[in-house]
């Protein structure tokens, strides 16, 4: 019986991490439904993004309030997770505070108490973050795509997080041996008086209490992350990585026209041609995007990082306005239909069954679509490199290529272009007029 | 404009045996929008007055398909791609200037990869570079003191990070430069991008170019200066609507430079 808190505690951990482990699996199989991109260029360029946006959060900071507050609890809690390690091996081996073994007393000290330190302005950065959020009202918490499930999502996050930072604090106040080594209790210092008045035996219980919940709380935690917007503290630097590098005004060329295009300016082209043996086997490209599949890898991934923090809507023209269009939807939208599409797969066996369903329609409108003036202002305000205009336009690019279903204006505008190169109906020929005009 | 101008068409050049130093790409809206053909000749106007030798393609210039591609039909934006590539390489063009952020973005970032391989700058770079060579030179009278707000296009600005060349050039004109609140990376579109010029916008509680004028207007600017035909509409209806054209003129950078 004497191991039966190790063999507990070995259970727990395997079980935590496999399930999380199971969760990614299904999250890389989902995003693989999206069509493969290119990303081997310009690695020092990406890397040194993931350094600078990622790592280095230059794109947070520039809203400065918002901005230090985060960089505190993603500070904190990358710091703070060192402790983990400590858990984990005490927890496996029956030790305890291993590392007050085996690191020399001031190290050890430090650091433990640079983590206290550290939890408590996370707990009050978050408190902060949970008052931005419920008592002030931000407007860009407010939008209605964060009514409901996204609303109480971003609460239950910071829930967790005041919970575990207590429970760290309240582990090592209650600790008798870490209180009288006094070496790292910076903070604990005073809350350990507290419970004075306690029975040696009675502190002791509290602390392994504390001490379980919290690894436990990690690992639900850690768990939590694939259910809700939080995945962006793991997606956000795979997420960067991958995010363009190019000017934001390019837009990619669908080579699938361009293949088109080629043949059809080809004077030796013959148009009765068979088309090439190896086609025949191949789906005829879509143009465009419909559905989540249509999507690329770097969309999809785009879609899991996103964590709902609504810069992108706040800066969009077209929501400034009023418009439906709200560039974080977009990215909701996409991230639901994905997982509604993943849970079709699981259940038939891992292959996806017609559900009648699409993105487009279902989920994102076309007046959302015809609102974007591409400006870029979404794309530059992400703090994590989303592209939701990229989503937009290859929607748009199915509604106008595969369906005709611009507005009638832009029909219009595009027939001018197509019979005088220009929008609007002039005479090509009348193109150099304005030097003769007064 | 009483004086003539000189435009010459890279068909009179080829003509002629010559091949000038830079291409002015004059799009569409400079082509036909009789607003944006005043900002076409002001430009025109500081390319004669610094002596460059440029060339325009005339009738022989077609829509990029910028707009068509942002509606969403890149087929048309490809065919009128691969037919300007193809009058473009057949006149060996090197260097294109334009007036146009739109067709800027989309001969710079867009044509490259149908094979269209070009040195393409903005008007306002072009300015910038023509008065750091001491070509253009100018007064500094006309404008200066003025407030002057600049109005950054998402095409120049956040789409290509040219964010300097427009205010440096502005600057040389002494006049005052004041910075909306939304400038630069931040600032807001005028509403006409996307292709939204060409349709009613989306049902909603305002305009976009009312709200951006609202920017500028916070300002109490003199000029607002625009470096985009597109945006210079915008603007101007924006002004219009606020009951202000008779104290706030909107005028393109070309326009400003002209007369400075």
């Amino acid at each position: 019986m004497e191991y039966l808190p190790n063999i507990i505690f070995a259970i727990l951990l395997i079980a935590g991490i496999g399930y999380f482990a199971n969760n990614v699996k299904k999250l890389i199989r989902n995003i693989k439904l999206g069509h493969k991109v290119n990303a081997d260029d310009n690695k020092s360029e990406r890397w040194k993004n993931v350094v600078n946006i990622a790592l280095g959060q230059s794109k947070l900071i520039k809203r400065p309030v918002s901005g230090f507050l985060h960089a505190i609890v993603y500070v904190g809690f990358v710091i703070i997770n060192m402790e983990v390690l400590e858990i984990i091996i005490d927890g496996l081996f029956g030790t305890h505070r291993i590392g007050q073994e085996y690191l020399p007393a001031s190290l050890y000290g430090f650091l433990i108490g640079s983590f206290e330190v550290l939890a408590v302005m996370v707990l009050v950065s978050v408190i902060i973050f949970w008052i931005r959020r419920n008592v002030i009202k931000i407007k860009r918490f407010l939008s209605s795509e964060m009514k409901g499930w996204p609303k109480s999502d971003g609460n239950i996050i910071l829930y967790f997080e005041v919970v575990l930072m207590c429970l760290f604090l309240l582990m090592n106040a209650t600790d008798t041996s870490f209180q009288a080594s006094n070496s790292g209790n910076i903070i604990t210092q005073f809350i350990a008086p507290w419970f004075s008045g306690f029975e040696l035996e009675t502190l002791h219980t509290i602390e392994r209490i504390a001490w379980w919940i919290h690894i436990v709380g990690i690992l639900i935690f850690l768990n939590y992350l694939y259910f809700s917007k939080h995945l962006h503290i793991l997606l956000a630097f795979p997420n960067v990585y991958y995010g363009s590098v190019e000017p934001k005004g390019k837009f990619n060329n669908l080579e699938a026209v361009t293949a088109e295009v080629k043949l059809m300016m080809d004077p030796d082209a013959d148009p009765y041609a068979a088309p090439p043996e190896t086609a025949e086997d191949e789906v005829p490209a879509k143009f465009g995007a419909s559905d989540v599949m249509d999507l690329t890898q770097v969309q999809l991934l785009n879609a899991y990082t996103c964590t709902e923090c609504g810069r992108c809507t706040s800066a969009c023209p077209a929501n400034l306005t009023g418009k439906k269009l709200s560039p974080r939807k977009i990215m909701m939208d996409t991230r639901d239909r994905l997982e509604e599409v993943g849970k079709n797969i699981d259940l038939n066996k891992g292959k996806f069954v017609d559900d009648g369903k699409q993105l487009l329609g279902d989920y994102i409108t076309n007046e959302e679509l015809w609102a974007c003036t591409t400006c870029n202002a979404c794309v530059e305000e992400c703090p994590v490199s989303i592209n939701p205009l990229s989503i937009i336009m290859d929607m748009r690019r199915y509604l106008v290529m595969e369906q005709s279903a611009a507005p009638m204006e832009l029909n219009n505008m595009m027939t001018n272009i197509e019979n005088n190169g220009a929008p609007w109906p002039y005479n090509q020929m009348d193109r150099l007029n304005w030097k003769d005009e007064n | 404009m009483s004086e003539q101008l000189k435009v010459p068409t890279m068909a009179d050049m080829m003509a002629e045996g010559k091949q000038p130093e830079i291409l002015f790409w004059v799009g569409s809206a400079g082509s036909y929008d009789d607003r944006a053909k005043k900002i076409t000749k002001a430009f025109v106007k500081i390319l004669n007055k610094a002596n460059v030798d440029f060339a325009v393609l005339g009738t022989e210039e077609s829509n990029t398909g910028d707009v068509a591609k942002r509606a969403g039909n890149e087929f048309l934006f490809q065919m009128q791609a691969v037919m300007n590539i193809e009058v473009l390489n057949a006149y060996e063009v090197k260097r294109i200037v334009t007036c146009d952020p739109h067709s800027f973005n989309c001969l710079k970032n867009e044509y490259p990869n149908l094979g269209g391989n070009y040195d393409v700058i903005h008007h306002t770079q072009y300015i910038e570079e023509l008065i750091s060579a001491g070509r253009l030179t100018l007064d500094g009278n006309t404008f200066k003191g003025k407030r002057i707000t600049f109005h950054d296009p998402c095409y120049l600005g956040r789409a290509n990070s040219v964010y300097d060349a427009p205010r440096d050039v502005l600057k040389k004109t002494n006049a005052t430069l004041v910075e909306m609140k939304r400038h630069k990376g931040t600032a807001l579109c005028c509403g006409a991008g996307g292709a939204q010029m060409f349709k009613d916008a989306e049902p909603g509680n305002k305009e976009i170019n009312i709200l951006r004028t609202e920017d500028a207007l916070e300002t109490q600017p003199e000029i607002i200066a625009t470096g985009c035909p597109y945006c210079n509409t915008m603007m101007t209806d924006g002004v219009k609507f606020k009951e202000k054209e008779a104290d706030i003129k909107v005028m393109d950078i070309a326009e400003l430079i002209a007369e400075a």
